[in-house]
């Protein structure tokens, strides 16, 4: 087993733009969630859109890229208003199996075979992204950073997913001192309290679940870049479960909780990866194959979410006293 | 908040839990680990080579009248030949070593009678591998060339009586997760695992050469023991503590995560067919329908009227309403609500591996995501008839099953579970509580 290569690769994730894709929309989700009290199960809709409203104008009508990056904001700011205006106003679970099923909705349309020619179905679209790389300043060749070493797609990629990270949670912070973020928490705490004082809740509601739906597609598109396709199976429930295991690792009213959740979800599989295959294939371990051990750390994902809710839900950095239920 | 051991209690519990279910799937697994072996499969809709392979090109054969059975269908490349015949829903699917690109090529002698191609299908085609592990290829049929009266009366009574199939197993599982909405408040992300627990374990029990009927009575077994443990160790701990509602549901989507990892550790990705998923197709007049859709139709049929008269009859289901309209009065008329409680949870176990083993029969396949597929249907059954109402979520299930089966009479049938969902949503708006809701305020 080469120990060092297993570190590194998990040191490579912790900046990798998977990674940085999984902070932003669990950002987005601690933006629902945490600051909010809104249980969005659907963000993994919301980078679907995020990707497609990208990746669809840029192919069909090949547009600049800030021209598929507004109408891809454009669009999550759409689903955002289709999915609150019949749930806003229900009871928190009702929102839940809504989203969930609006998420589901959408990819069911991407993958059927009657829009082939536009979504490119169950194989997905692909060759989007050069608009976005023939922004890149950075002259080519390679790159080495202490473990990893990157060409400079990589690092362009990774420098505006981490830039663009950056940016949103200085705005969640702003917002969230702000008169406007007191008023949300308020909503959090206790819904008709704030409303008594005459405030608007379903509106203040509908702002939350767009920021956050924004910074879904945002994450969206920062996970399709690099891979430069999209494809629908990638958006399926599993992706939204496990950004909220990212989000309740890092603590799901923190700023910076998000980032450090998804870095810590990242390193963890990796770390688990690079052992269990690196035990197979060097024979320590004989009672698994491959596909097992990649299983395996699924199971370990399912039940560490259990074990983060009963034991530490307010996650790694947050306050006991900021959850979203009590 | 309690004190520490208390708190330590469901974590040991949990990790039972999962090993629990690790086990009963150990006991089935001796075939589960040799899922190449041809024997447990004799009519499986797939080749032997498929299951060898994890790259699989696939596709549905289906004209303007339903799904082409019986086609033989043959793929080319990359120095492999491999061969299949459709399936019963017309489905194929060829295992290839490696992803690449291959010729695929439909026996058109194989055809039924008045089949053909649509015009300008190129036949042998070219399906290249993109980044998937699996190339779809489609061969449209030409329309409208197959007459056998097949009219849309005719057609829209099969769709009913399929419908109607489709959404009482639906309404199997979903009468157990209202049960358990009702009685604990908790929307159980969980439930999808439970029913494909039930036909994994017939699966693996008949694998490991017990008869059919055995394998469904103990696959059943094993339902309640999944529902009574979970309550047992897991839920019940969590009620004690006082944990809020949604903190277990984001629990249950652990519970959910793991287990459908556990079965799949064990079950493998591949998909599997029950014994007797090839069912004879029966005619009536002009109508056919295959035996096994109405044997599903009949079983669940039969078990949800011996389930409601157990609820409206019996003193156990009076405390079961009771408890589910509202606990503390229950508790303080003397009813031992922990104990109704575990039986619900045991009931539903029971209920959602029944409704796994018909959804298997139906799709028809084991694999195992299957039970996720359904679990937003059987949600959107259950808000469809309102949250914790019990005739509600038949009614619900019912509607749900006979929309998707109806829709695909205008829609693509990769799409039929959209109009379902859509309808929950488009309920929701404009009567939140469902069809047999009380009015209550939901927000």
């Amino acid at each position: 087993m080469d120990f060092l290569n297993i570190l590194a690769n998990a040191f490579g994730e912790i900046i990798s733009p998977t990674t940085a894709a999984y902070a932003l929309a669990a950002l987005g989700l601690a933006v629902h969630f945490g600051y909010s009290g809104l249980l969005n199960f659907g963000q993994a809709g919301f980078m679907a859109v995020g990707a497609y409203g990208f990746a669809i104008p840029t192919i069909l009508w090949d547009v600049p890229f800030v021209v598929g990056l507004l109408i891809a904001l454009i669009a999550s700011v759409l689903f955002a208003l289709l999915l609150g205006i019949p749930t806003l106003r229900l009871r928190a679970d009702y929102l839940a199996i809504v989203t969930i099923a609006a998420a589901e909705i959408l990819r069911y349309i991407v993958t059927t075979n009657s829009l082939t020619a536009i979504t490119g179905s169950a194989n997905g679209l692909a060759a989007f992204e050069g608009g976005f790389f023939a922004m890149n300043p950075i002259p080519p060749g390679q790159y080495d950073l202490g473990l990893v070493d990157f060409n400079e797609r990589d690092l362009w990629i990774r420098i505006v997913g981490w830039g663009v990270v950056a940016i949103c949670c200085v705005i969640v912070w702003l917002l969230m001192r702000s008169p406007w973020g007191r008023v949300l928490k308020g909503i959090r705490e206790d819904e008709n309290a704030v409303r008594s004082l005459g405030k608007n809740v379903y509106s203040y509601k509908m702002q939350a679940l767009i920021i956050g739906g924004i910074f879904g597609s945002l994450a969206g598109m920062i996970f399709t870049l690099p891979r430069g396709a999209v494809q629908p199976a990638n958006y399926a429930t599993e992706l939204t479960f496990f950004l909220w295991t990212c989000l309740l690792l890092g603590g799901m009213a923190t700023v910076l909780g998000p980032v450090i959740g998804a870095m810590i979800f990242w390193v963890v599989l990796s770390l688990t990866q690079g052992i269990l295959y690196g035990a197979i294939g060097s024979g320590y371990i004989t009672f698994l194959t491959a596909t097992q051990a990649g299983q395996l750390r699924y199971i370990l994902v399912g039940v560490a979410l259990m074990l983060l809710m009963i034991f530490r839900p307010q996650g790694v950095m947050g306050n006991k006293k900021e959850l979203a239920f009590a | 908040m309690r004190t520490m051991p208390k708190l330590a209690r469901p974590w040991g519990k949990l990790l039972a839990i999962l090993a629990m279910t690790a086990a009963m799937l150990f006991i089935a697994s001796p075939s589960l680990a040799a899922t190449t072996a041809p024997a447990p499969a004799p009519d499986s809709t797939t080749s032997a080579p498929a299951e060898q392979f994890r790259d699989t090109i696939s596709g549905v054969l289906r004209n303007a009248e339903g799904p082409v059975p019986g086609v033989r269908i043959t793929a080319t490349g990359e120095g492999f030949t491999g061969e299949t015949v459709t399936g019963e829903n017309g489905s194929w699917s060829i295992g290839v070593p490696q992803r690449g690109t291959y010729q695929v090529e439909v026996d058109v002698s194989t055809f039924p009678e008045g089949v053909e191609l649509a015009e300008g299908t190129p036949n042998p085609r070219e399906v290249t591998f993109t980044n998937t592990s699996n190339a779809a290829a489609i061969f449209p049929l030409g329309e409208g060339i197959v007459i056998q009266g097949a009219s849309f009366g005719e057609q829209l009574i099969e769709r009913l009586i399929a419908g109607l199939s489709f959404g009482l197993l639906l309404a199997l599982a979903a009468v157990g997760l209202n049960l358990i909405f009702g009685t604990t408040g908790l929307t159980n992300f969980a439930h999808g695992e439970m029913v494909t627990l039930g036909a994994v374990l017939v699966f693996g029990f008949n694998a490991a050469g017990l008869p059919v009927w055995l394998a469904i009575a103990l696959a059943i077994v094993g339902g309640a023991i999944f529902g009574y443990t979970q309550d047992a160790w897991l839920w019940n701990p969590l009620r004690r503590r006082g944990s809020g509602l949604i903190p277990m549901m984001i629990v249950s989507i652990g519970l959910a995560l793991a287990s459908r990892y556990v079965i799949q550790f064990f079950f493998g990705g591949a998909t599997q067919q029950l014994p007797g998923a090839n069912s004879p197709i029966l005619e009536f007049g002009s109508i056919s329908i295959s035996r096994n859709t109405l044997t599903s139709l009949v079983v669940s049929a039969i078990v949800i009227v011996a389930i409601g008269l157990l609820l409206l009859k019996t003193r156990l289901g009076k405390a079961t309403r009771a408890v589910s309209d509202n606990p503390a009065l229950a508790a303080a008329s003397g009813i031992d609500v922990d104990r109704v409680i575990r039986i619900v949870w045991t009931a539903g176990g029971v209920l959602a591996a029944l409704g796994g083993i018909l959804w298997a029969y139906y799709r028809p396949g084991v694999t195992f995501n299957m039970g996720q597929q359904i679990l937003l249907l059987i949600f959107a059954g259950v808000v469809l008839g309102g949250l914790g109402t019990i005739f509600g979520a038949l009614l619900g299930s019912v509607l749900v099953g006979l929309f998707v089966e109806l829709s695909t009479l205008w829609l693509e049938a990769d799409l039929k579970y959209v109009g379902a969902l859509l309808i929950m949503i488009v309920v929701l708006l404009f009567r939140p509580q469902g069809i047999l809701g009380r009015k209550e305020r939901v927000g």
